[in-house]
C-alpha cells in the first residue's frame, strides 16, 4: 500500500476522533434547540467545566480505583464529570433561562451569551488563566497493530482515540434509546413538535426541559474528559473555539436533528484534518466556516434537517 | 505666615530633592510582578535587584548608591506607558530597565525615546523593540539569531532533512522559523515539510501525520511551551521518534508537567543555563540561591546583566546626563555578563552567544554554547 494512502487513512482517523468530540458537543446544541428553539451559547463552556470537574475529582477517584491510571478509574472520572455537568446544565437553565421563558427568543439568546462570558471569566478567576496539566487517568499510548496486517501496521491509533470512538458510539446509542424508547424521550419529541399541545396533553414541560439540559450537558462533560485524555492541558477558555465548531456542526447537520448533529460533527472533524494535512493549516477555520455558509445557502435547514415553516 | 510657609515649601522642596539626588542615583524598573506573565517578571526583577544590591555593596557608582525604583505593570496592556511616564516625570530616573514581554517594552519604549531617557530591556527579543529609537537597548539576542543558531546546531548534528512546525499567530515563532529555513537551506539542508498551527490549538495530529510521512531527521518547533508540550506528546504517540528542536519560548513551568518524558532528547536554544559550569555562572547561581532560595532562570540572568551594563556605562561616562549615558551604553563592548560576552551593535541589539539545552531526566541540561 503506498505511503500516501496510509497518510490519508491516518488523517481520516485523526479527523474521526476530533469529529466525534464535535459530535458530542453538537448534540447538546441540537437537543436544547429541539425543545426550546434557542441556541445555548454557554454550551461550549459546560464542556470546559467538564474538563475541570475531571481535574478536581480525578485524584480522589483514581485513588478509590486502586491509584494510578486505570480503565475503571477513567470510567469513574468520566461518569462523575458527566453527572457534575448535567447538574450544572440544569442549574444554569433554572437560574438563567427559566425566568425568561415566554420572552422573545432574542432575550434568551443574549442571556446565553452573558452566561457564556460569565463562565469563561469566572473560570479564569477561580481556576486561574494559565493552562493546567490534566492528570493521567488512563495511559494514552499508541496501539500495536500486528505486522501481519502489512502496510496497515504503520497506522497509529491511540488508546485515547479508541476511547473516543467507543464512548461516542455508546453514548449515541444510549441517547437514541432515551429519545425513541422512553416516556421522557417521547415527551421531548412532543415538546419539540408543539410545546403548547404537549403541555395541554399533560407533559410537564419544565421537567422535560431540565432533563434535556442535563442530557446535553452530560454529553459535553464526556467530551471534556475525552479531549483532556488526549490533550492534557486545560484552561478556562478551551470551550470557546471548540463550542463554536460544534455549533457549526449542529447547523451543518440540521439544527434540532439528532443524527444530523452527529453527522455534522464527524464531517467537520474530517474536513479539518484534511485541510490541515493537505491544504494549509492557516485556512482551517476559514474553510470550515465557508462550508457552513455554503450549506446555509444551498440547504438552509442543514444536511438532515427538515425545512420548517415560520409560524405566522 | 502663609507667605513664609509657601516660601519654605517652594524653596525648601527643591533643596530637599537636590539633597536626596546627591547621594543616590534613581534607576527605574517596570516589570510584570503580578498577573499572567508574573513568573517572567518576578525572575527578571530578582536578577535586577541582586545586581543593584551588589553594585551598592561594592561602593556604588560615582561615589553614590543606585536606587532601584520598581513599578508593577500587572501584566496589563496600557500599564507600562503610565508607569514609565511616572518613573520619568516624578521619580526623575536616569534610565529605565524592563520589560520581559516585547509587547510591554514596545509600549514604554516610545515614551523613553521622547523623554530621551535610556531604556534597556532584559529579554524582549522582538526586533521592533530597539527600532523605536536610539535610546532603546537590549541585552538579549533577537528572534532571527535564535533561528540561525538552531539551524547551525542542526547542521553540526549532520541532519539534512528537517520539518518545520510554526505558530502562525506569533511573530516570534514565524521569525524564528523563517531564519531557520533560510540558514538551513542556504547550507544544503532540505526542509521536507513546512507545517503551521495557531496559538490555542490542542489537536496537532493532522500536522504531525503529514510531518511523519515526510520522514524528517528532526522537527523544528519554535513555539511557546503550552502548545509545544502537547505537540511533543502527540508526536510521540504518532510514532515520530526524531529529536524536536526549539527556542527560548519552550521554557515554562508547565512544559515538562504536560509533556512528561516526550521531549527527552530534544534540543532548544536559550539565553542562559544554570548548569553551565563556568566559574562566572556558578558564582551567580550561588549568590542568587543565597538571596532567594531558588535557582535563577534565564530571565533572572538577563535582568542581572541589564543592570550591570547600565552601572558600567554610568561609571565609564562619569555622569548621569542622559545623552552621554546613552552614548556610553551604546559603546558597550565585550561586557563579560552572566549570559555571555555582550557587545551592543549599531542597532542597539546584543550580539552574544546562545546556549543549547537538552531535555532529559525531568529537567534541562546544558549542551554547548554557540557563538554568533
Amino acid at each position: 500500500m503506498p505511503d500516501q494512502l496510509i497518510e490519508f487513512l491516518q488523517q481520516l482517523i485523526n479527523g474521526l476522533a476530533q469529529g466525534s468530540i464535535y459530535a458530542l458537543i453538537a448534540l447538546g446544541y441540537t437537543l436544547v434547540f429541539g425543545v426550546l428553539r434557542f441556541i445555548n451559547f454557554a454550551h461550549g463552556d459546560v464542556f470546559m467545566l467538564g474538563a475541570f470537574a475531571g481535574l478536581y475529582t480525578a485524584p480522589k477517584l483514581l485513588a478509590l480505583c486502586g491509584g494510578g491510571p486505570s480503565f475503571p478509574g477513567a470510567a469513574a472520572v468520566l461518569v462523575v464529570a458527566m453527572f457534575i455537568c448535567a447538574a450544572l446544565g440544569i442549574l444554569i437553565e433554572k437560574l438563567c433561562y427559566r425566568p425568561l421563558r415566554g420572552r422573545p427568543h432574542l432575550t434568551v439568546l443574549i442571556t446565553a451569551i452573558g452566561v457564556s462570558l460569565f463562565l469563561e471569566n469566572a473560570g479564569q478567576y477561580v481556576f486561574g488563566a494559565d493552562p493546567q496539566s490534566f492528570p493521567e487517568i488512563i495511559t494514552d499510548r499508541a496501539l500495536e497493530i500486528p505486522e501481519t496486517w502489512g502496510a496497515l501496521s504503520s497506522l497509529t491509533i491511540t488508546v485515547g482515540q479508541l476511547l473516543v470512538f467507543g464512548v461516542t458510539f455508546f453514548l449515541l446509542l444510549g441517547l437514541r434509546a432515551i429519545v425513541l424508547h422512553t416516556r421522557t424521550g417521547m415527551a421531548m419529541r412532543a415538546l419539540s413538535f408543539n410545546p403548547v399541545a404537549a403541555s395541554l396533553m399533560g407533559v410537564n414541560t419544565d421537567v422535560v426541559i431540565s432533563f434535556t439540559f442535563g442530557l446535553g450537558s452530560a454529553l459535553a462533560g464526556a467530551a471534556g474528559i475525552l479531549t483532556s485524555i488526549q490533550q492534557p492541558s486545560i484552561d478556562p477558555l478551551m470551550g470557546v473555539n471548540i463550542g463554536l465548531k460544534a455549533f457549526v456542526a449542529a447547523v451543518l447537520g440540521g439544527i434540532g436533528n439528532i443524527p444530523g448533529a452527529a453527522l455534522g460533527g464527524i464531517l467537520i472533524g474530517v474536513l479539518e484534518a484534511l485541510v490541515v494535512g493537505y491544504i494549509n493549516p492557516t485556512y482551517r477555520d476559514a474553510i470550515v466556516f465557508a462550508v457552513l455558509i455554503l450549506i446555509l445557502l444551498i440547504k438552509p435547514s442543514g444536511l438532515l434537517g427538515k425545512p420548517e415553516r415560520e409560524k405566522v | 505666615m502663609i507667605r513664609q510657609l509657601l516660601l519654605t515649601v517652594f524653596l525648601g522642596w527643591p533643596a530637599f530633592e537636590l539633597l536626596q539626588a546627591q547621594d543616590e542615583i534613581p534607576v527605574g524598573e517596570y516589570a510584570s510582578l503580578t498577573g499572567g506573565s508574573a513568573s517572567f517578571g518576578q525572575s527578571a526583577h530578582k536578577g535586577t535587584e541582586l545586581a543593584i544590591a551588589e553594585i551598592n555593596a561594592n561602593g556604588g557608582v560615582l561615589g553614590k548608591k543606585l536606587k532601584l525604583i520598581t513599578e508593577d505593570d500587572q501584566s496589563q496592556a496600557g500599564q507600562p506607558a503610565t508607569i514609565v511616564r511616572k518613573l520619568i516625570s516624578q521619580d526623575k530616573v536616569v534610565a529605565v530597565l524592563g520589560e520581559v514581554a516585547s509587547s510591554k517594552s514596545l509600549e514604554a519604549a516610545p515614551i523613553c525615546q521622547q523623554n530621551k531617557i535610556p531604556m534597556i530591556t532584559p529579554a524582549s527579543t522582538n526586533p521592533k523593540v530597539t527600532e523605536v529609537g536610539d535610546y532603546i537597548f537590549r541585552v538579549c539576542f533577537i528572534d532571527p539569531f535564535q533561528g540561525t543558531v538552531m539551524a547551525k546546531f542542526a547542521r553540526s548534528k549532520g541532519w539534512k532533512k528537517i520539518a518545520v512546525l510554526t505558530d502562525v499567530k506569533q511573530d516570534y515563532s514565524v521569525g524564528l522559523g523563517e531564519f531557520f529555513v533560510k540558514d538551513f537551506t542556504a547550507n544544503g539542508g532540505e526542509i521536507v515539510r513546512d507545517q503551521k498551527y495557531s496559538t490555542g490549538d490542542k489537536d496537532f495530529k493532522p500536522q504531525l501525520t503529514s510531518i511523519k510521512a515526510a520522514k524528517p531527521e528532526a522537527v523544528f518547533i519554535p513555539g511557546y511551551y503550552a502548545e509545544v508540550a502537547l505537540i511533543a506528546k502527540q508526536a510521540r504517540l504518532l510514532g515520530i521518534k526524531v529529536p524536536l528542536l526549539g527556542g527560548d519560548g519552550w521554557v515554562g513551568d508547565s512544559l515538562l508537567k504536560v509533556a512528561g518524558n516526550s521531549l527527552d532528547g530534544s534540543f532548544f536554544s536559550c539565553h542562559f543555563s544554570a548548569d553551565d559550569q563556568s566559574p562566572k555562572t556558578r558564582d551567580f547561581v550561588a549568590k542568587f540561591k543565597a538571596k532567594y532560595g531558588e535557582i535563577p532562570d534565564d530571565m533572572a540572568a538577563l535582568g542581572y546583566d541589564s543592570a550591570l551594563i547600565l552601572a558600567e556605562a554610568i561609571k565609564r561616562t562619569g555622569t548621569t546626563d542622559p545623552e552621554k549615558l546613552r552614548d556610553a551604553i551604546a559603546a558597550t563592548k565585550d561586557h563579560d555578563g552572566i549570559t555571555g560576552k555582550i557587545t551592543l551593535d549599531s542597532a542597539r541589539n546584543a550580539s552574544k552567544p546562545a546556549v543549547i539545552l537538552t531535555v532529559g531526566n525531568g529537567g534541562f541540561q546544558f549542551v554547548e554554547t554557540v557563538a554568533p
